[in-house]
């Protein structure tokens, strides 16, 4: 009984804790992901067009700096390739699908011999490059505030990838009551309904190598879902893990309970 | 180590040693002949949970401290390296950062059972300080490990909870001071705080010895309050003891692996996963959730000097318990009317953590309009809060010297064994 009104109270204030008061906004819209439950796994196609979209479209203002191009090819990631895994001896590092999409993009460095700055095209060692040189000029180049990194965005926002792709096409024209500066946009999702970002995604705006129809709920939905895998690369593993884990401790907990039972044969208590 | 000891060297080395340092003998006494009272129910199956619980935080701890840096600069971006590319990094932090959680669930059920049974009652009394003293410890080490991902919540929760000390008069000034290392909370906080953070574990397993200590020298209460007064009434802590809470750890262990491995991050804020930054401050500040309770009754009080009088004065009431029950009866099995005080104290408690997460001027409940009384409307979550402290201080200083003075206990039986006619019934 205590327990049980202890842990019902850590349940009720896990549920109720976060609730934040942002009344007049309404709540995200339910995805269902792939990912999702305990054997959520990523849906690899949609992470490869949500990093499609993210290279296209938000990373000309949003930096991730947290992820490098290898990470693309890691077990549970967008481009992992069984053959260029630890059971081969190899690492993401030598995915020829992650070294072209490196080699895409160009990053900042020191010239080794002249100690000048230049750009040369970044390899699967480095780190997505950020689309400003500091954040005085991201915020110079948004009107006065910096577009957040999206390392963490899908882990840093209450409702998560749901909110993410809510956002992304809750874009319309103001409620009853809002105004708009200049360089404001209204979007339903938003806490306080105003936000900086105009809207990112459109019909077609990105063309998908696999076919899918380029629609924003598919593109809003699809960079919510690799955002996620951005913020929590190794929730594929944790999960297969906790498998594991869970009848591992299933049965050594009926063990426990069968020693129990026969220690505590024949004595009253 | 009460009474005399049944430990017989089994070799050579074992003599020799024995005669020398006797920690074979100590174990012994400890942990395999030791006689607890048959009838101990699961509830007492927390300490060993607890022990767990510290052992699982400092092997983490030690562990995360080889890849984190305390630093305002970096601290943030190593935590996310120890969850990106450190081998089972993600796995050590997530333990640890739930086995907070999990460490203060185990603990409020121990302190719980306590209070039910009054295991705090004589000869306790230095047992259950010595574990106030743990609980303290806990608070102080928890607080601070939760500031070290230098993220959000950390920097804004540190900001909030160590300004507090400054409403005390003449000192309060310095001892803020002196814990920010500074004027404000910066690279010298963080410091000293993974300093402190890496020192009070141990200051606990410190304490802990000396409550296992006072425990073996009084001897464990038990779900009657009546002391064992024969070996009938006992039986050896190995293996009777020790398969029991063997199984209990386990099923423990299964919830912990569920936050750990399903819901990792569904005790923390999302806030703390934005790193800190002084010009920004959340929309609403929130404490881990075991500390709702105390921050519900530090914001119930008007005053801020007042309020964080209240909020230590509600974890002083817990100390000075033994001194503020009057009841001869230990356990609450044979006191109807202070079981009914129990259970609406749990209920109160669970109240005040529901006030400490909400906006104080928030609907309690929604759309009822209410009218105005002095700073809030009734219909408000800090009105609430202000019934349940009101009740939390009632309960310690009110019911509990009073109830003991004027209640009709039940007849409680002779001994653990032969427990009078419907007194045993199981709860």
């Amino acid at each position: 009984m205590l327990r049980k009104v202890t842990l019902l109270a850590a349940a009720l204030l896990l549920v109720g804790g976060p609730a934040l008061a942002n009344s007049g906004v309404e709540k995200p819209m339910a995805v269902d992901f792939s990912f999702e439950g305990p054997f959520g796994r990523f849906d690899q196609a949609q992470l490869q067009r949500g990093y499609k979209v993210y290279r296209e479209v938000c990373a000309a203002c949003h930096s991730m700096s947290m992820v490098a191009f290898r990470n693309l090819g890691d077990p549970g990631g967008p481009f992992f390739d069984p053959k260029y895994s630890a059971a081969t001896g190899q690492t993401s590092n030598d995915n020829p699908v992650v070294k072209a999409l490196a080699a895409d993009t160009q990053v900042p460095d020191i010239d080794g011999e002249t100690g000048d700055a230049i750009t040369r095209p970044a390899t699967p060692a480095d780190y997505f490059p950020s689309p400003f040189p500091n954040v005085i000029a991201a915020k110079a180049g948004n009107g006065g505030i910096a577009p957040p990194d999206l390392s963490l965005m899908a882990k840093a926002r209450e409702g998560g990838p749901e909110y993410i792709a809510s956002l992304l096409q809750g874009f319309g024209p103001p409620a009853h009551g809002v105004t708009l500066a200049p360089g404001q946009h209204y979007n339903r999702y938003f806490p306080g309904g105003v936000i900086g970002m105009a809207p990112p995604l459109a019909p077609d705006k990105v063309t998908f190598d696999d076919g899918s129809k380029s629609t924003v709920k598919q593109q809003a939905e699809d960079v919510a879902a690799f955002l996620m895998w951005a913020a929590e690369p190794h929730m594929e593993a944790r999960k297969q893990m906790g498998f594991s884990v869970m009848i591992f401790l299933i049965l050594f907990s009926g063990l426990l309970y069968a020693s129990y039972r026969r220690v505590w044969r024949g004595e009253s208590h | 180590m009460s009474g005399h000891s049944t430990y017989e060297p089994k070799n050579g080395f074992s003599r020799w040693l024995d005669a020398r340092l006797p920690v074979g003998r100590l174990v012994w006494d400890s942990f395999v002949d030791y006689p607890t009272p048959r009838n101990l129910n699961y509830w007492w199956t927390f300490g060993g949970i607890l022990s767990l619980c510290l052992a699982v935080q400092l092997i983490t701890g030690i562990v995360l401290a080889m890849h984190y840096t305390p630093s305002a600069a970096t601290a943030f971006n190593s935590v996310e390296h120890i969850m990106r590319d450190v081998n089972y990094g993600w796995l050590l932090r997530y333990m640890h950062a739930n086995g907070a959680s999990m460490f203060f669930i185990a603990v409020y059920i121990h302190m719980l059972r306590g209070v039910y049974y009054g295991s705090y009652k004589s000869p306790r009394e230095v047992l259950w300080i010595l574990g106030c003293v743990i609980y303290l410890l806990m608070m102080a080490t928890a607080f601070m490990g939760y500031v070290l991902p230098w993220g959000q919540m950390s920097f804004h929760g540190a900001v909030v909870i160590t300004n507090l000390l400054g409403a005390f008069p003449v000192v309060g000034d310095a001892i803020t001071t002196l814990l920010w290392g500074g004027f404000a909370v910066d690279e010298p906080t963080l410091k000293r705080f993974f300093s402190l953070h890496y020192l009070l574990p141990f200051m606990i397993a410190g304490v802990v010895i000396l409550h296992v200590w006072a425990l073996h020298v009084v001897g464990q209460n038990n779900p009657t309050g009546v002391e064992p007064k024969s070996k009938a009434d006992t039986l050896p802590f190995t293996p009777y003891a020790t398969v029991k809470d063997g199984f209990a750890m386990s099923l423990f262990v299964i919830l912990f692996a569920t936050f750990v491995f399903y819901l990792p991050d569904a005790l923390g804020h999302a806030d703390n996963y934005i790193p800190a930054n002084p010009l920004v401050t959340p929309s609403h500040i929130v404490p881990e959730w075991y500390f709702l309770p105390f921050y519900a009754i530090l914001r119930a009080i008007p005053d801020k000097l007042m309020g964080v009088l209240a909020m230590f004065g509600a974890i002083a009431c817990i100390f000075a318990l033994p001194w503020l029950d009057t009841s001869k009866v230990k356990s609450m099995r044979y006191r109807p009317q202070a079981r009914l005080y129990f259970f609406i104290f749990l209920v109160a408690c669970v109240i005040l953590g529901f006030c400490g997460a909400k906006l104080p001027d928030d609907q309690v409940i929604p759309g009822l309009e209410t009218f105005q009384l002095l700073d809030s409307k009734l219909n408000s979550w800090v009105w609430l809060s202000r019934v349940a402290t009101l009740y939390y201080f009632a309960y310690f200083l009110l019911v509990m010297p009073l109830l003991g003075l004027f209640e009709k206990p039940l007849p409680t039986p002779e001994t653990i064994s032969s427990p009078v006619l419907g007194g045993d019934k199981k709860d």
